[in-house]
């Protein structure tokens, strides 16, 4: 997960506000450890989620406030109404309670009310008409990804190009899923019957972690994604791959793998270009060799783990739709030259 | 102001007896099966609820030792789903809900000087219905067949496709059996609160806590409807084939979201809403003086009891709505945050303004009070759709509704314990066991929840039965789960307070702190009969004031004696003008025959044993049938006297 460490992606944007952040939500040093790679929505890189993240600290400071106010009527109460000898009164403060209570929030419910709808106008509006556009298709436990217009597909990773918007499309297979970018945009359910569209945004390079948010069943804790954020000569490129037959073995091991996935059991499910495999039960793999993970999130995307997922993944992924596969152990090492092989 | 004398008995000796004849019941194994006495049935529905908590309880903490570290093996995700599914579905259904109606059913008589709910019969039917029910979600579970797709259970994850076997055919059942037991409850308790308060008791007397009782019930006369439909359409779909949310048929799959959160939101409020009443009957015990703004506290009730009918779209807000009517349901959502404003600032002003007794109770208010407005501050940032959709169905929500529900329903069910702990038992709590337990309880619940908040905002979404390392969720992890343990402790130290007050506790007078409503007012344990003088009240605060407590004692008149059978006083709705006498029914297994024959019923219809199922049907119609049937008595005893 190397290629993850891109510089700009560990940048904070604003190191000021995110240290008093940290400091006044749990004065707490391992936020400020793992906020530089952690997927979060205090970390934003897109404008969807630029926007809540600035209304989050309006929210978080008038929280603050009105709390420092109820804590500070309770902790005078103890400190000053507790002696034996204080004097019960008896009066009737309605003015207080209907000013503290219902005046003053008023006030500030209208002012956020007001924020909120701006920012709801703001991630409801959708992209040009000649913006990109990628199409998603939630399945348990696993993301499909198309263009519309190119022939291939992948699973678990979508390419953007920065700076852009670029809408997507979203269907499920089966149940209901949600997309969800923490860095980049908030969720978009993904509704049995019917199509919902966001769009993303990154302002800069980098590669966001997305995961379903909605509960979708057995393996709904691995379902995860990347956003891959790029310059548009790299997106284009990814276009230009995504459409094109998967890289021809090299070496005679990836050979002998390309044909035990073509004549054995993985083309039953799965996909790769340019093979005679076109499956669509499973994920399409022209591509696997270059993708972050193995099964949605569940394990790095290595050659052990590609062994291991291959021989079951029921011991990785239980529950998932994949059953152990019966392949030669000397096959094997073949088959994960040949995938790792597919970039 | 109050003393902590027992009431001078306004009754005789002879009095006394014949009520005690009435009234008592002998201990006996079928007195334990048929009883009715609203008391008796309180405290199983406290205890029965507690156990089922302990349940949800022990779910809970299994997951959180699974999550404890990434990538733990410790429970298979299918245990895990079934574990997360049981917790909520069981902390919503079968504690909050049950625990809060035992409090209700054991104190709202007692408030309003009666001497028993207004259908005793019915009341014993909701008790054994809602144990039933409980029983029959909780056995699923050794067999791995419980319910395993959330609290709500959205569809088509829930349709026989997508999860096959009986795991949501125990849902949709155990709800639907149990919605019996709620809507029986909640008739009672506006048939009780409106015809049975004592001579006296306008409704501008009526304690805060019943008027919370009877807002609720009304709120789940309409709220569970749209539950029971929705429940009854997924069997059909699951059982019969039928199409309601199948998409591929025309059906729908948000009209499942829809019908689920009419109800569903509205449950909020129908748990919290007696949990806030709890604070207004405690507080004014620890405070001394009356809860400030009493009209302003009824009207907040009643208000969030309206509005709470209006904000059920919050929780689609990421489905892809029209943003019109999102905007619309994020203003009435904004909006119902202000009732309960108004309440906060009531106590806290009624805290500024009395003088501070810090008991054990009062120390469950102030962590309350803590608990529950950090939890409103998140809630009212729900209510903005852009903020929602960035943060719902992450660890930011599940830490909002723990402090909304352990602030708002938990601490103040934990008040109401100790509170009321002595009238219940007729015996003290031990203050320092009590205090360590709140200082447990108190630190566990922050510790668990407030990390929450911050892995949530991380991208860290809930129900999830592990994680990968990577990005960065696994220290706070490690501490909620931490956090959860002392929770335990201190829940752990509650129950052993209560075994050893019940056990060791120094016998309590009947007015132990000093409280202003009339259950205070008479013996702990109170007798079967209540009182044996029925009150005539004449202030919001009877107990504190003279003429109330004299009309139990020096004043008391044979016309509030009702010495002539299990009787007690029929009042007018508003003023609560002496009406008539009523005869209230004896104890009878009729209830537990037809709770029984529902059981039967549902169990029946969840194996597909449909013959089975009709002759229990049969069963429990010949049943009600012979408990509505006019009993052959002379007419005076029908009610009819005056």
């Amino acid at each position: 997960m190397n290629e993850t460490r891109d510089p700009a992606y560990a940048r904070r944007r604003r190191p000021v506000r995110h240290a008093v952040a940290a400091a006044t939500l749990a004065g707490a040093l391992p936020l400020a450890a793992c906020a530089g790679d952690s997927p979060s929505a205090l970390n934003p890189a897109g404008a969807g989620a630029i926007r809540i993240a600035g209304l989050w600290w309006v929210l978080f400071w008038i929280s603050m406030a009105v709390f420092a106010e109820v804590m500070a009527l309770l902790v005078w109460a103890l400190v000053f109404r507790r002696r034996h000898d204080t004097r019960v009164r008896h009066g009737q403060p309605l003015r207080f309670v209907a000013v503290a209570g219902a005046g003053v929030p008023l006030v500030i419910l209208v002012v956020v009310y007001a924020l909120g709808l701006r920012d709801l106008a703001a991630l409801g509006a959708a992209p040009g008409r000649d913006a990109p556009t990628v199409e998603v298709t939630g399945h348990k436990w696993w993301w499909e990804v198309r263009v519309p217009g190119v022939d291939g597909a992948t699973a678990n990773e979508l390419h953007i190009p920065v700076g852009e918007r670029v809408r997507v499309r979203l269907r499920t297979a089966d149940v209901l899923h949600s997309f969800w970018v923490p860095q980049l945009m908030p969720k978009t359910d993904l509704i049995a019957g019917e199509v919902r569209e966001t769009w993303l945004h990154a302002e800069r390079p980098g590669r966001y972690r997305g995961q379903c948010a909605e509960y979708c069943g057995t393996q709904h804790a691995h379902m995860a994604f990347q956003v891959v954020a790029e310059p548009r000569p790299q997106f284009e490129a990814w276009l230009a791959r995504l459409g094109s037959p998967a890289r021809q073995p090299q070496t005679d091991a990836e050979r002998r793998g390309q044909q035990a996935f073509v004549q054995g059991t993985c083309a039953g499910c799965h996909a790769i270009r340019g093979t005679g495999a076109d499956a669509r039960v499973g994920p399409d793999l022209s591509d696997v060799g270059s993708r972050w993970s193995i099964g949605a999130g569940a394990v790095p995307n290595d050659a052990g783990h590609l062994g291991g997922w291959i021989a079951n993944p029921q011991t990785v992924k239980p529950g998932s739709y994949m059953p152990p596969q019966p392949v030669d152990a000397e096959r094997l090492p073949d088959l994960i030259a040949y995938l790792r092989s597919l970039t | 102001m109050s003393t902590t004398t027992a009431p001078a008995p306004g009754a005789s000796q002879e009095d006394l007896a014949r009520l005690d004849e009435h009234w008592g019941e002998r201990p006996s194994i079928r007195s334990w099966f048929s009883t009715v006495d609203h008391k008796r049935i309180g405290r199983r529905y406290l205890v029965t609820a507690s156990l089922f908590f302990v349940l949800a309880g022990i779910s809970a903490l299994a997951m959180r030792t699974q999550l404890a570290r990434p990538e733990s093996n410790l429970l298979s995700p299918q245990e895990y789903n079934q574990l997360f599914t049981m917790h909520g579905t069981a902390m919503i259904f079968l504690f909050s809900t049950p625990m809060l109606f035992g409090f209700g059913n054991y104190l709202v008589p007692l408030m309003i000087g009666s001497r028993d709910m207004a259908f005793p019969k019915l009341n014993a039917l909701g008790y054994w219905v809602f144990l039933f029910a409980g029983l029959f979600m909780w056995a699923s579970l050794p067999f791995g067949a419980a319910p395993n797709a959330g609290w709500f259970a959205y569809v088509p994850l829930t349709d026989d496709v997508n999860t096959p076997g009986l795991h949501m055919d125990v849902y949709a059942l155990g709800l639907l059996f149990l919605g019996i037991a709620t809507t029986a409850g909640s008739i009672n308790f506006i048939v009780t609160a409106l015809k049975l308060r004592a001579p006296g008791m306008s409704l501008n007397r009526v304690p805060l806590f019943v008027w919370a009782i009877v807002v609720t019930a009304f709120m789940v006369i309409f709220a569970l409807p749209a539950l029971n439909l929705d429940n009854a359409m997924l069997f059909l779909d699951r059982r019969f084939d039928t199409h309601f949310f199948d998409p591929d048929a025309a059906g729908n799959v948000l009209l499942w979201q829809h019908l689920f959160w009419i109800f569903g939101h509205p449950d909020v409020y129908i748990i919290v809403m007696p949990a806030l009443g709890i604070v207004s009957a405690v507080l004014p015990a620890f405070t001394r003086r009356g809860v400030v703004g009493y009209v302003l506290v009824v009207l907040a009730i009643v208000s969030i009891a309206i509005i709470s009918f209006g904000v059920w779209v919050h929780h689609m807000f990421a489905t892809g709505l029209p943003h019109l009517s999102y905007s619309f349901f994020s203003a009435a959502s904004t909006v119902i945050t202000i009732p309960s404003g108004i309440q906060i600032f009531a106590w806290l002003a009624t805290m500024v303004l009395g003088r501070l007794v810090v008991r054990v109770p009062l120390l469950f208010l102030i962590g309350f009070i803590v608990t529950f407005v950090l939890g409103g501050f998140t809630g009212a940032m729900f209510a903005l759709t852009a903020f929602d959709q960035q943060v719902t169905d992450s660890y930011f929500v599940v830490a909002h509704f723990h402090y909304v529900l352990i602030g708002g329903a938990v601490f103040p069910i934990l008040a109401a314990i100790y509170y009321w702990l002595p009238k219940i038992t007729g015996r003290m709590y031990h203050e320092g066991l009590g205090r360590w337990a709140f200082a447990l309880v108190f630190t566990g619940m922050q510790v668990t929840f407030f990390p929450m908040h911050l892995y949530g905002l991380f991208g860290m979404p809930r129900r999830v039965y592990t994680y990968r390392s990577e990005p960065g969720w696994d220290v706070w992890n490690l501490v909620s789960t931490i956090g959860s343990y002392v929770l335990a402790a201190g829940l752990l130290l509650v129950l052993i307070g209560v075994v050893h007050a019940i056990r060791r506790g120094r016998p309590a007078p009947p007015d132990p702190w000093g409280g202003d409503t009339l259950e205070w007012a008479t013996d702990s344990p109170p007798k079967p009969y209540n009182f044996p003088v029925l009150p005539q009240v004449h202030s919001l605060h009877p107990t504190w004031d003279e003429a109330s407590r004299a009309s139990m004692g020096d004043d008391a008149t044979a016309d509030r004696t009702l010495t002539d059978g299990r009787r007690t006083l029929l009042t007018s709705e508003l003023d609560g003008r002496r009406e008539r006498v009523v005869e209230m029914p004896e104890a009878s297994l009729q209830p537990l025959l037809l709770a029984l024959a529902l059981l039967v019923f549902f169990t029946a219809l969840l194996f597909a044993w449909y013959p089975v199922a009709l002759a229990a049907l049969l069963a429990g119609a010949v049943t009600i049938a012979v408990w509505l049937w006019p009993p052959r008595r002379p007419e005076e005893e029908l009610g009819v006297v005056s």
